[in-house]
C-alpha cells in the first residue's frame, strides 16, 4: 500500500499545482486591465492606477502567482472588490451553505441510486426493472435547473410547503435551514441518481454473470447471501469510480441550482463574481472547487485500492 | 445413493422451447465413479447443473433425482441449498474465474464450512489450512490470506477442489476440471481428484469431452449426444466393444500415434444440430451412415450390448456387424 | 446413404441492409430515432415557417394560455411560445452540431495520434485530458463565456473544448485495443506505416464507438447550452433559446406556470431522444449479439 499511496499523493499535488497555474493563467489573459474593467469606463486614470497598485496588478505575473499561492497557506486570500471584505471570510460564509447542500445531495443520490439500481438488477427484465429503467432514462434527460423550477412550482407555488428560495441561515435553527436546502438538494440529486442507478444496475448484472457467483451458489449460498457477500463488493468498484466523478458534477451543479433558489452559497458567489469581474474571488473559489474535485477523486482511488486487491499489484 | 431417472430439462431458446436433455438416467453408489462424455452442447453440463438445482429460471425440469431417497426435482431453493457445497460438491471448468477476486482464498474455502457446519473463524481456518495442504498448495498457512490473482491456474483449480470438499460431501461433480489447464497440470489435477475420491469414499461424476480423461479415471461411463444418453456401460466395455455409431465416430476421430504420415483424420460428417432442430427420433440420425427412415421418427430405446452395457440405436445389429449403410 | 443436411447457416453479420432491419426492431433506437427526427424536423421547419414570428412582440396579448390561435400560449412579451420553441430547436441543434464537431475532429485526432505514437506523446495527451476532468465542464464554460463575453459563439466554443478530452480518451482506448489485434500486426508485418494503418484499419473500427459517443455528447451539449442560456451566458436575446425561456418563466411562476413547463419538456424530449438513440446504437453495434441490456 505504501508505494501506491505515495504515488497517488504525488499525482495529487502535481494536479493541484497544475490546476492553480491554469486558473491563474486563464484569468490573466482577460482582455484589458482588470482594474479598468472593475471600475468601469468612466473612472479616472488616477483612480484606475491607484486600484492597480492596490491590487498588485503592476507586479510581474509570476510574483503575483507566488503571492497568491503563499497566501493560500496563510489564509490571506486577498479582498473582494465587490464586497469589500476578505475573500476567506466570504468563502467560509458561503460554504456553510454549499457544503451541507452538497452533502445532502450526495447522500440522496447515493441512497436513491443504490436502492433503485440493485432492485432493478434483481428484477432483471421483469416489470420492476423495465419500469425503473424508463424512469431513469427520463431522469437523465431532464436539466437539473428545470427540475428545480418544477419542484418550486409544485411544492412552493401549488402546495406552499416550501419557500421558493432563500436561506434563513443556521442561526434560526437547524430545521428551517435544512428545509430550505431540501428542494435544491433534490434537484441536484435526481439527475445524478438516475445516472448512478443505471450504472449500478449494469455493474450488478455484469457481476452476476461472473463464474465466481456460480461457484458461490454451488457452495450452497442463497441468492441473498450471494448478492451481499459476493456480488455487491465487486459491483461497487465501478460504481465508486463514477461517484467520484459525480462529486465534480454535483459541485458544478451548485452553481446553477443556487441561482435557481437564490441561495447565497459558493456557487452563486462564483457566478456573481464572474459577472462583477471580481477576479480575486473567482480565482480562489474556482481553485477551491478544483481542489475539492481532485481530493475527492484521490480518496476514491485509495478506496478503490482498498476494495479491490488486484489494484495494488498492477499499478496504473 | 444417487438415482436419476428420466431426467429432462426444457429450456426457452430464442427460437422456441427445446429439450436440453431428455430422459437421462443413471445411478451412483458411494465410491462409484461415473464419466459423462460428449461434445460441447450435448447436455453434460446441463445434467450437472440440474443435479445441483442451478438451472436458469426459465428451465423446466421433469423426471426424478433421488438423493439418499429424497426426491430433489421440484424442491425449493431452501432445501437444495442445504445439499449444495455440503453433501454435493462441484468444481467447474474455468479456474481463472471461479474464485471471487476480492476475497482471500482462505475466506472462500472456509465459507461453506462456516455456512453449513457453523464453524467459527478459528476452527474454520485450521481446517482450511489442512485442506489446502492436502490439495497441494504449499505453505498453506502462509498463503491462506492471499488473493486468487496471486495463484496460477493449476493452483486455483486445487483451491476450488478444496472448496468443494470443505464439508466432506458424498458426491463430487467435476465439470471439465482440466480442460482449461496445461497438459502437464491436467494429470496432476486428475490424480488429485482420484486420490481424494478414494480416500473419502465419495462418488464421482466426471464430465469431459476428452476420451483420454474418461478412460483413465472412471469405472463407468455414459456417452451423450444431442441431450440424450446414447451409450453407457463400464469403461472397458465401452472402449472395447463400442456399439453406437456416434461413439464409434468419436473414437475413430482421435489422432493415432504411429499412423503413417499423411493419414487423414476421420471425421463425422455434418455438425451438431441446434437444440430446437433436433428430430423427433434419434438425435444423431441426420449424420449417421446407418440411419433409415425409422431412425428419424422413433426414439431408440436402450438395447443391451453386454451385461451392464447398452446403447440406444435401432440399427445396432447392422452397426455391430460392420455393414456399411 | 441418407443425405446430410447442411447445418443452419450463421446469420450474415452487418451488411447494412441487415443492420437496418435489426435497428428497426430495436425499441429504444426506434423511439429515440423518432424523437430526434422530430427535433431535426422542427429545426428545419423553423427555417421556412413558424406559426407566428418569434421576434414579434405583442404586449397586450401577453401571457395567454394555450388557445387555437397560439397553440402553446404567449410569453411575457406576447411572443408565440410554439414559434419560440421551434426556433430554439434550431439554435440547440446548431450548438450541438458545432460543439460536437469540434470535440470529434480534434479529440479523435488526438486520440488516434496517442494510440499510434505511444510513448511520451500518449502520456502527454492523456495527462492533459485527465487534467481537464479536475475542472467541471459547466464551471469552465461559465468562466469562458463570462470572461470572453456571453453569446452563442463563445458558448459553442466553450462546450466544444470540453468535448475534446472525452473524444480523445475514448478514441485512444478503442484504438489501443485495435492496435493489438492480429490484423494490425499482419499489416505492420507487411510494412505498412502507422498513418496508413490508422486510416485504413483503426479508424473504421473506432467509428462504431464514436457514433454512439456523438449522440451522447450531442445530448450533453444541448443540456449545457440550456444551462448557459438559463444563466444568461448563452444565446442572447432576441434569439430564442429554450434555456433562457425557462429563466424568464421562473419569474412568472404564479402568473403563468405553463411557461415553465413547455421549454423544459422540449429539452427533455430532445435529450431523451438522443440518449435512446445512442443506447440503441450501442446495443446494435455490440458484437455480442446475445447480450441483454
Amino acid at each position: 500500500m505504501g508505494p501506491f499511496l505515495v504515488k497517488r499523493v504525488l499525482t495529487l499535488i502535481g494536479t493541484l499545482i497544475g490546476a492553480s497555474i491554469v486558473v491563474f493563467l486563464v484569468l490573466e489573459i482577460l482582455p484589458g486591465n482588470a482594474a479598468e474593467t472593475m471600475m468601469g469606463p468612466d473612472a479616472s486614470p488616477e483612480a484606475v492606477q491607484a486600484l492597480t497598485i492596490k491590487l498588485g496588478l503592476h507586479l510581474p505575473a509570476w510574483e503575483r502567482y507566488w503571492q497568491w499561492i503563499a497566501g493560500i497557506f496563510t489564509g490571506e486570500l486577498g479582498n473582494s472588490y465587490a464586497y469589500s471584505s476578505p475573500v476567506s471570510e466570504l468563502m467560509l460564509e458561503r460554504l456553510t451553505l454549499t457544503v451541507p447542500l452538497a452533502i445532502m445531495a450526495m447522500c440522496l443520490t447515493t441512497v436513491l441510486a443504490l436502492v433503485v439500481g440493485i432492485y432493478a438488477a434483481a428484477q432483471h427484465n421483469r416489470f420492476g426493472d423495465v419500469g425503473l429503467m424508463a424512469v431513469t432514462q427520463v431522469g437523465i434527460a431532464i436539466p437539473n435547473f428545470w427540475f428545480a423550477i418544477l419542484l418550486i412550482l409544485f411544492f412552493s407555488v401549488k402546495l406552499q410547503w416550501f419557500s421558493a428560495g432563500g436561506f434563513p441561515g443556521w442561526s434560526e435553527g437547524v430545521a428551517p435551514a435544512l428545509q430550505s436546502l431540501l428542494l435544491p438538494a433534490l434537484s441536484l440529486a435526481v439527475v445524478q441518481a438516475a445516472i448512478l442507478a443505471r450504472i449500478t444496475r449494469s455493474a450488478v448484472l455484469e457481476v452476476m454473470r461472473e463464474d465466481y457467483v456460480r461457484t458461490a451458489r454451488a457452495k450452497g449460498l442463497s441468492q441473498r447471501a450471494t448478492l451481499w457477500g459476493h456480488v455487491l463488493r465487486n459491483a461497487m468498484i465501478p460504481v465508486l469510480t463514477v461517484m467520484g466523478l459525480q462529486a465534480a458534477e454535483l459541485l458544478a451543479g451548485t452553481i446553477v441550482v443556487e441561482n435557481v433558489f437564490y441561495l447565497p452559497g459558493l456557487g452563486r458567489l462564483i457566478f456573481q463574481s464572474i459577472a462583477n469581474r471580481d477576479l480575486i474571488v473567482v480565482r480562489n473559489c474556482v481553485m477551491f472547487l478544483a481542489t475539492m474535485v481532485v481530493v475527492v477523486n484521490f480518496f476514491v482511488d485509495v478506496l478503490y485500492a482498498v476494495i479491490d486487491p488486484r489494484v495494488k499489484a498492477s499499478d496504473i | 445413493m444417487l438415482e436419476v431417472d428420466k431426467l429432462s430439462v426444457r429450456l426457452q431458446t430464442q427460437r422456441g422451447p427445446a429439450y436440453a436433455i431428455r430422459d437421462v438416467g443413471f445411478t451412483l453408489q458411494r465410491g462409484g465413479t461415473l464419466g459423462l462424455v460428449g461434445e460441447s452442447g450435448c447436455g453434460k453440463s446441463i445434467t450437472a447443473m440440474a443435479l445441483m438445482g442451478l438451472l436458469p429460471e426459465s428451465a423446466t425440469v421433469t423426471g426424478s433425482i433421488r438423493f439418499d431417497g429424497q426426491e430433489l426435482v421440484g424442491q425449493g431453493d431452501t432445501v437444495l441449498r442445504r445439499l449444495r457445497g455440503n453433501r454435493i460438491g462441484m468444481i467447474f471448468q474455468e479456474p481463472m474465474t471461479a474464485l471471487n477476486p476480492v476475497h482471500t482464498i482462505g475466506d472462500q474455502v472456509a465459507e461453506p464450512m462456516r455456512l453449513h457446519r457453523g464453524l467459527g473463524r478459528v476452527a474454520a481456518r485450521t481446517r482450511t489450512i489442512a485442506l489446502l495442504e492436502r490439495v497441494g498448495i504449499g505453505n498453506a498457512a502462509g498463503r491462506i490470506d492471499a488473493y486468487p490473482h496471486q495463484f496460477s491456474g493449476g493452483q486455483r483449480q486445487r483451491i476450488t477442489i478444496a472448496m468443494a470438499l470443505a464439508c466432506e460431501p458424498d458426491i463430487l461433480i467435476a465439470d471439465e476440471p482440466t480442460t482449461a489447464l496445461d497438459v502437464t497440470i491436467q494429470g496432476q489435477i486428475l490424480d488429485l481428484i482420484h486420490d481424494l475420491v478414494l480416500e473419502r469414499s465419495m462418488a464421482l461424476l466426471l464430465i469431459s469431452h476428452d476420451l483420454g480423461v474418461i478412460a483413465q479415471n472412471v469405472e463407468r461411463m455414459m456417452v451423450m449426444y444431442g441431450g440424450s444418453v446414447i451409450e453407457n456401460g463400464s469403461t472397458p466395455q465401452v472402449f472395447g466393444h463400442m456399439a453406437h455409431p456416434y461413439t464409434r465416430g468419436l473414437f475413430g476421430a482421435r489422432p493415432r500415434l504411429g499412423a503413417p504420415a499423411g493419414t487423414r483424420l476421420t471425421t463425422i460428417d455434418g455438425t451438431v444440430p441446434e437444440l430446437v432442430d433436433l428430430p423427433a427420433g434419434c438425435a444423431f440420425s441426420d449424420r449417421c451412415a446407418w440411419a433409415q427412415a425409422q431412425c428419424v421418427t422413433t426414439r431408440p430405446p436402450p438395447v443391451t450390448v453386454d451385461p451392464g452395457h447398452d446403447a440406444s440405436c435401432l440399427r445396432l445389429d447392422a452397426v455391430m456387424a460392420g455393414d456399411p449403410q | 446413404m441418407s443425405s446430410t443436411p447442411i447445418a443452419t447457416p450463421v446469420a450474415a453479420s452487418s451488411g447494412s441492409e441487415h443492420f437496418l432491419r435489426r435497428a428497426l426492431r430495436h425499441r429504444s433506437f426506434v423511439l429515440g430515432g423518432i424523437l430526434t427526427a422530430l427535433l431535426v424536423f422542427a429545426a428545419a421547419l423553423s427555417l421556412v415557417w413558424t406559426p407566428w414570428s418569434p421576434y414579434e412582440m405583442n404586449l397586450p396579448g401577453k401571457l395567454q394560455s394555450p388557445s387555437a390561435a397560439h397553440w402553446l400560449g404567449t410569453d411575457v412579451f406576447g411572443r408565440d411560445v410554439a414559434s419560440l420553441l421551434l426556433v430554439g430547436a434550431r439554435n440547440s441543434i446548431l450548438v450541438g452540431v458545432i460543439a460536437v464537431s469540434i470535440g470529434l475532429f480534434i479529440g479523435t485526432a488526438l486520440g488516434l495520434i496517442a494510440a499510434a505514437r505511444r510513448g511520451w506523446v500518449e502520456e502527454l495527451i492523456m495527462r492533459l485530458s485527465d487534467f481537464t476532468f479536475a475542472f467541471p465542464a459547466i464551471l469552465s464554460a461559465i468562466m469562458m463565456t463570462a470572461v470572453f463575453g456571453a453569446g452563442i459563439v463563445n458558448a459553442i466554443i466553450a462546450i466544444g473544448i470540453f468535448n475534446i478530452p472525452t473524444f480523445a480518451r475514448i478514441t485512444r482506448a478503442s484504438a489501443n485495443a485495435i492496435w493489438s489485434r492480429e490484423f494490425v500486426l499482419a499489416a505492420r508485418a507487411c510494412g505498412k506505416g502507422p498513418w496508413s494503418i490508422t486510416f485504413d484499419h483503426v479508424l473504421p473500427n473506432v467509428m462504431s464507438v464514436l457514433t454512439v459517443q456523438i449522440t451522447i455528447r450531442f445530448a450533453i451539449a444541448i443540456l449545457a447550452e440550456a444551462a448557459l442560456s438559463y444563466l444568461g451566458l448563452g444565446t442572447q436575446p432576441p434569439e430564442p433559446s429554450w434555456g433562457r425561456m425557462l429563466a424568464e418563466a421562473q419569474t412568472l411562476l404564479f402568473q403563468a406556470p405553463q411557461l415553465a413547463v413547455f421549454p423544459g419538456v422540449t429539452i427533455a424530449l430532445a435529450v431523451l431522444g438522443l440518449n435512446l438513440m445512442g443506447d440503441g446504437l450501442r446495443d446494435l453495434m455490440d458484437p455480442r449479439l446475445a447480450r441483454k441490456r
